[in-house]
């Protein structure tokens, strides 16, 4: 064990403190069960694309990871190519 | 064969959610595929003891209500591949919370899993009676204090008669784990020492977690105790209590004490 990591073991106290600030941040902008931003641009995000077309929910997937400063929502859509071939320009 | 297992004791903060944590992690450590349920509809805090809070996308609820498929919802763990999250929903209303919509999710989590855990919240309303609703098998956390062990004993009582094994006539495997135990303090005669519980609530002891700083840290840090300090003395009882629950069976069922013979429990 390194000095530094045995130094680590003693201070766990300021990571719980780091990871709380964070996700209290997060959650206090959630007031009466309303959503926060990354939660509604998510849900948009996934309403624009069922209008388009009709892409089974397994296929897609989301992740999240709220920061400090930085959230990332990150949307993964599997397009069957099925759904593409047969798509037309809008209007 | 999938086997679901809760994890409940009737009184808050004697170590639900750390236990989950410790054994989903252990149990995901040795191979088994395990997805472990947090029920506490309004107050979770598993996604937090897992380090997995700012990773929640969808939640249990949105399940229920097929918002989000089980798949989307599903956090997987970092550490361990084999260990998967489902978080309770931090805002949304309790109602969602149904019999039946629980239902569905234990049969969707049941193909995929060897091990289903659910992590009751405290008291005995409606998420805590779901968490416990569809158990095979359940872990009754206590403490050797005495609201612990007498809220223990009502939740003992509620296992063997609100669930749907109890309900078909078959029984919920019972096992106690007693958490934060001091033995110095229970030689000096200042706390129950586990002979006493296990003649009080006789049901056989899994394992008996010693009160630890190492809890905390890991908590502080965002890993289960059986991930973030392997080698503890708490983790190590972990590790014992998982292999109990891979059915390595145990020691024998106490011999039932005078309490216990006077006083049989009745159905809650």
């Amino acid at each position: 064990m390194s000095l530094f990591s045995f130094f680590n073991r003693r201070t766990s106290a300021p990571v719980a403190r780091e990871r709380l600030q964070v996700l209290l941040a997060h959650e206090r902008t959630i007031v009466g069960g309303e959503s926060d931003l990354v939660a509604i641009l998510r849900e948009e995000i996934l309403a624009v694309i069922a209008k388009h077309m009709a892409v089974p929910q397994d296929s897609v997937q989301i992740k999240m990871d709220r920061g400090a400063s930085v959230s990332t929502l990150e949307v993964d859509i599997e397009i069957p190519t099925s759904i593409t071939a047969g798509m037309r320009p809008a209007a | 064969m999938a086997k679901v297992l809760v994890v409940t004791s009737g009184k808050g903060g004697v170590g639900k959610t750390t236990s989950t944590a410790a054994l989903g992690a252990a149990l995901a450590q040795s191979g088994q595929k395990v997805a472990m349920i947090d029920f506490d509809v309004g107050l979770r805090n598993l996604d937090l003891i897992m380090g997995a809070e700012r990773r929640v996308v969808f939640d249990l609820i949105n399940v229920i209500k097929g918002d989000a498929k089980l798949e989307q919802a599903l956090i997987r763990d970092k550490r361990v591949e084999t260990l998967h999250l489902l978080p309770a929903s931090q805002t949304r209303d309790k109602d969602n919370l149904t019999d039946e919509g629980v239902g569905r999710v234990i049969e969707g989590l049941r193909e995929k899993f060897d091990w289903i855990i659910c992590d009751s919240p405290a008291g005995i309303e409606r998420g805590a009676t779901l968490a416990m609703r569809h158990a095979d098998v359940a872990v009754v956390v206590t403490n050797p204090e005495v609201s612990s062990i007498r809220d223990s004993d009502r939740i003992i009582g509620l296992l063997d008669s609100k669930t749907l094994k109890a309900e078909n006539g078959e029984q919920v495997e019972k096992h106690l784990l007693l958490t934060r135990y001091d033995p110095a303090r229970a030689q000096r005669g200042e706390i129950l020492k586990v002979e006493d519980v296990l003649d009080i609530l006789s049901i056989p002891l899994l394992a008996i977690i010693p009160e630890s700083t190492e809890v905390l840290r890991s908590s502080n840090l965002g890993a289960p105790v059986t991930l973030g300090s392997p080698n503890s003395a708490p983790a190590r009882a972990y590790l014992e209590a998982v292999r109990k629950l891979q059915g390595q069976t145990v020691e024998v069922q106490k011999q039932r004490g005078l309490f216990s013979k006077l006083f049989a429990r009745r159905a809650a």
